[in-house]
């Protein structure tokens, strides 16, 4: 792969791709899995789904929108989505978790109409389920960097406020924190990171990129900075390894990527369970 | 900050959906006191609290902090608050203590600044007061209810507020160290000069630390020192808990108040 590296543009472009989505996806997964929010990553990357068939469905009827990426409309929808997850939360105060079923099925059930509309399912639509190291192309890398930019630099930016509203909301209102324009800043950066990860991890396996290097961090680190380290770590290995067997063993990335993150979930656990038996013995002894 | 009284409720009333919570409330908290809050289950005490801090908003009347109409009030670094919630917080969430207690200074440093050196300093600071030092860079999950509880009395003071609200804190702890907690209380109350407000089953301790009670079931039945409290005790408490006397002496929560006369 390293010498094809060089010699193929898209190659290029999904490796730094991956390494961006490394990094970002699991930086928001933290905050995500620790608020308890881990299936709203699920329903925006299913109603990015219904963004990609808009724009498949678009460019078959309208000649003008021929050379849009869908991965744009893909985007539109997601923050789309997002912003209707937060409205559903409110309307549903003691129900917050309906929002997510609620976009989820909305979601998948208009992304199939669209679907069969634009002439049904082929490997284009293959390639945003399950991710494709062919599919990246120069531009949405360009855009995916700008993504990991704003993101990096608005997490840095509100670190604090956002870790107030993850660790305790009162807490949060009585320190004068804006919940909730923080917490739709963070949502449609969500929205922005699955979309941008969608291209190489596939749309049914996005979600995975955010929240396995997080399970696995989480039973290693005692701090909060500790468990965004350990995540990124884990998100980046799983990426980089998953790419290159699936280059390898032609298979589309987005299967080789999750089994990595699920093989270090794996790892984790194992070596928590062992150091913790080594403890008690040591304490017995 | 100024010679206006902490707190100042004028008239305040509180109804959620259709039920009356808080009715028709007026009190003054002043500068320097430790006032005990108690009455029965569900008498409005935590609500009464919510309006104070303004996560509730009252349906009539007149809040004022620090001379401020609770709604342009901005300085809630002035203002620490230990929740009843604290004792259930996720005790999973991947933190350190002094994370947790540098979290206190939020309100202080402001939008767009960073945590840097001195806070660092100042929340190891506030975990000494609380005798909690050693434990900074445990995960907050590991401690038990009784340390955990003083981290957050330390995540309420390290912004150095003028006033520390404590909704029902010595619940979950046990008795070896609820005196021990109480003496903190007293402490910072008089060697730190920080007004206190205190949520509390426990009357009859509370009385015994607490300089003022206010003593309330919807409305305020009593307000004033800890001394002509006592009085107030015996003549007015069946008054207060009103014909369902015989059945609050079998709920354990009022056990002690009976216990105690």
């Amino acid at each position: 792969m390293i010498e094809s590296f060089f010699q193929y543009e898209f190659l290029q472009n999904a490796a730094i791709t991956g390494i961006l989505i490394g990094l970002i996806a699991p930086l928001l997964g933290v905050f995500i899995v620790v608020r308890r929010l881990s299936l709203i990553a699920d329903a925006l990357s299913h109603i990015t789904l219904t963004g990609i068939a808009a724009s498949l469905l678009l460019e078959k009827r309208v000649t003008a929108v021929q050379d849009w990426n869908p991965v744009y409309m893909g985007m539109v929808f997601s923050v789309a989505g997002a912003i209707l997850i937060e409205r559903l939360r409110k309307l549903y105060k003691h129900y917050e978790e309906l929002a997510i079923p609620i976009i989820l099925s909305g979601g998948i059930g208009l992304g199939v109409i669209l679907i069969s509309l634009a002439d049904g399912f082929n490997t284009d639509l293959f390639s945003y389920l399950f991710g494709s190291v062919t599919a990246v192309d120069r531009a949405s890398m360009w855009t995916v960097l700008s993504i990991t930019v704003a993101v990096i630099v608005i997490v840095i930016l509100f670190y604090k406020e956002l870790f107030v509203l993850s660790f305790d909301e009162e807490h949060a209102a009585t320190s004068g924190v804006n919940a909730r324009w923080i917490h739709l800043l963070f949502i449609v950066m969500v929205a922005l990171v699955i979309a941008s990860s969608m291209q190489v991890v596939g749309i049914l396996l996005v979600s995975a990129l955010m929240t396995l290097p997080v399970a696995a961090a989480l039973r290693l680190s005692k701090s909060f900075k500790q468990t965004i380290g350990l995540s990124i770590a884990f998100g980046e290995t799983s990426v980089l390894v998953g790419l290159f067997s699936s280059y390898h063993l032609s298979v589309p990335p987005g299967g080789t990527i999750v089994m990595t993150a699920i093989l270090l979930l794996i790892m984790t656990i194992l070596y928590k369970k062992m150091s913790q038996q080594l403890w008690i013995k040591g304490e017995a002894s | 900050m100024n010679n206006y009284p902490i707190v100042e409720m004028d008239h305040v009333s509180f109804k959620y959906e259709k039920e009356t919570v808080v009715q028709d409330v007026s009190l003054t908290i002043d500068q320097g006191q430790f006032l005990g809050l108690v009455g029965p289950n569900g008498s409005g005490k935590s609500t009464l609290i919510k309006l104070m801090l303004g996560l509730e908003k009252q349906t009539k009347g007149k809040i004022r902090l620090f001379g401020q109409p609770i709604k342009q009030f901005k300085d809630w670094k002035e203002i620490g608050f230990v929740s009843q919630k604290a004792n259930s917080f996720n005790s999973g969430f991947p933190a350190t203590v002094l994370e947790v207690v540098k979290a206190g200074l939020v309100s202080k440093i402001g939008t767009f600044k960073f945590f840097n050196k001195k806070h660092k300093e100042k929340a190891l600071s506030a975990l000494k007061t609380v005798g909690m030092e050693a434990y900074a860079h445990s995960n907050i999950g590991d401690l038990s209810g009784g340390q955990q509880q003083r981290v957050f009395i330390a995540r309420a003071l390290v912004s150095d507020p003028s006033l520390l609200i404590l909704d029902e804190p010595t619940v979950g702890v046990d008795s070896k160290h609820v005196t021990e907690f109480y003496n903190l209380l007293g402490r910072l109350n008089k060697e730190e000069g920080i007004t206190l407000l205190m949520v509390t089953h426990d009357i009859g301790t509370i009385t015994d630390h607490a300089t003022h009670v206010i003593c309330m079931n919807k409305t305020v039945h009593f307000h004033g020192a800890s001394e002509e409290y006592d009085e107030f005790n015996e003549q007015d408490l069946n008054r207060l808990y009103g014909h369902s006397v015989q059945q609050l002496t079998h709920n354990h929560d009022h056990h002690e108040v009976y216990h105690n006369d």
